[in-house]
């Protein structure tokens, strides 16, 4: 049975349901006992019409469920209620169910688990394995969730901006656990880009592809860190680059620029290079130009120093770090970089060890003193 | 979205507010901690933020590896470690000061007389998997 396929079809059976009267938290419990039945009887008893099926399967659900619990009388108009035919899906639900999922009174977890399960269809041990916490833990994170947006109307217009950046999170997670989220937040951008069209999510959609597309080539058999710059660009995907490329240019002709766009943009240029030689960095210091007028993030500012280091030389990324706090994350690592380069090789090793013990996570720890024990070996012979 | 843990010390951390041993409270105070204790992790379950909590015995052993063929060497416990870490409890939580906010709460865990004990608690971000977009 094609699960991508099967998954797909959630947001618009999820949002027929609602549209029917099941109020939201009751309608997704449904939605994922008809997931359970369908992966269990598709394969031998496939459905005409999967769509149809789930929505019959998961309002009867809803409807056994309304009946048994019978504090919940005042649904009894609800309960010999057949669904109606005719085309029981529509655009606007599935959009709809991405605002929910992303509301702003939501954290930035909860919506994030929340969008997994009710627009993604994972179960909530996928979701708790992916993030590494225990079922019962993530099972309350999305039960509360759904608790706070329940008075929020279903039908009520979002910003595309929370989806996006709720989807840029899940992306941003990386490969961590057992569910590829990274490939889930591309299905979830993709599916959304398909009800909307706007240029951001088509930014945002290209900047994972064309991240997407280097993955084989991140890290080592080891598990270690390999720097962009060295890189197997053989390894690089080149139709995703081509897909990321295609959507972007798309997206930047509407001359509406916001950060996505201009973030794929720089991922773009990195990926039209066919040796690390060859990037742009005069472009791409324009970029990130664009970039600090858009976000003004001090992370942004950080990166900049790094495209000019490489655009104007390291003693110019070095003047462009002097300007920024020391205390931003990786400062320290910008510097030790940019200091080898300007040939502060005693320094330099200084600094990657100190980074190193400032690292955010063990990947980068490992790269860092790596850096640091490669230029202390060289120079202690 | 980030794991910290939240250490507890035997010994080792800064001296607690009202530090008077366990041994000294009254029957009543030592479950109206214990309870208060459980009723934090039950707190957090509710809010999807408990990862883990466990409590360790005070005595623990040192081992070391003694060569090819050999069974490992042990020694201690020592008396004059200075660090001993009592128990933890992990959490994932939206933010650094969601975890700060936290690790307030459990310090105020009711001691002697009833009172806060105040102890000092340390909050340790988790080294993470590294993020999908750098650049």
């Amino acid at each position: 049975m094609d699960e991508a396929l099967l998954r797909s079809l959630i947001p618009g059976v999820l949002g027929a349901l609602v549209r029917r009267g099941a109020d939201f938290a009751a309608a997704e419990d449904a939605v994922q006992d008809a997931l359970v039945e369908a992966i269990r009887t598709w394969p031998t008893d496939p459905p005409r019409d999967p769509q149809r099926w789930l929505i019959t399967v998961a309002w009867r659900r809803f409807l056994d469920v309304a009946r048994a619990d019978a504090a919940r009388r005042r649904r009894e108009d609800l309960l010999d209620e057949e669904p109606a035919p005719g085309p029981a899906v529509s655009v606007d639900d599935t959009l709809a169910l991405y605002f929910l999922c992303a509301h702003p009174s939501l954290t930035p977890s909860s919506a994030v688990a929340l969008t997994l399960r009710a627009v993604g269809g994972l179960t909530t041990r996928q979701i708790a394995q992916a993030y590494l916490v225990p079922e019962a833990t993530m099972a309350q994170r999305i039960s509360r969730a759904k608790r706070t947006v329940s008075a929020v109307r279903f039908d009520q217009p979002g910003e595309v901006a929370t989806v996006l950046r709720v989807l840029y999170l899940v992306f941003n997670e990386g490969y961590s656990g057992d569910v590829d989220l990274a490939a889930e937040a591309i299905r979830l951008t993709r599916q959304l880009a398909a009800v909307i069209d706007h240029p951001e999510v088509a930014g945002l959609l290209a900047l994972m592809l064309l991240h997407h597309a280097r993955r084989a080539s991140r890290t080592a058999p080891d598990g270690s860190l390999v720097p962009l710059a060295e890189q197997d660009r053989g390894r690089w995907d080149t139709t995703v680059i081509a897909e990321g490329i295609a959507l972007l240019q798309a997206a930047l002709a509407r001359d509406r620029l916001g950060e996505f766009q201009a973030q794929a943009a720089i991922a773009a240029l990195h990926a039209d290079a066919r040796a690390a030689e060859e990037t742009d960095w005069v472009q791409i210091v324009e970029w990130y130009d664009e970039l600090a007028q858009l976000t003004d993030s001090p992370v942004v500012r950080l990166n900049r120093a790094v495209a000019v280091g490489e655009a104007d030389g390291p003693r110019a990324g070095l003047v462009a770090l002097a300007a920024l706090d020391e205390a931003l994350p990786r400062h320290t690592a910008v510097a030790a970089y940019l200091h080898e380069r300007d040939g502060n090789l005693v320094t330099a090793a200084r600094l990657y060890a100190e980074a190193a013990r400032k690292a955010p996570n063990l990947p980068e720890r490992d790269h860092l003193t790596r850096q640091a024990a490669r230029l202390n070996t060289s120079l202690s012979r | 979205m980030a794991k910290y843990l939240l250490l507890k010390h035997y010994r080792g951390a800064p001296a607690a507010v009202n530090d008077v041993p366990m041994d000294q409270w009254t029957p009543e105070e030592i479950s109206a901690h214990m309870q208060y204790m459980s009723d934090f992790a039950a707190r957090l379950e509710a809010t999807g933020e408990f990862v883990d909590g466990q409590a360790l015995a005070p005595e623990g052993t040192f081992v070391r590896y003694d060569g090819e063929g050999r069974p490992p060497v042990t020694d201690g416990p020592f008396a004059e470690t200075k660090d001993l870490i009592a128990g933890w409890m992990i959490i994932d939580v939206d933010s650094y000061e969601r975890a700060i906010e936290l690790a307030g709460e459990l310090s105020a865990a009711p001691g002697a007389g009833g009172k806060p004990i105040h102890e000092w608690l340390e909050v340790r971000p988790f080294l993470a998997a590294p993020p999908t977009i750098t650049q």
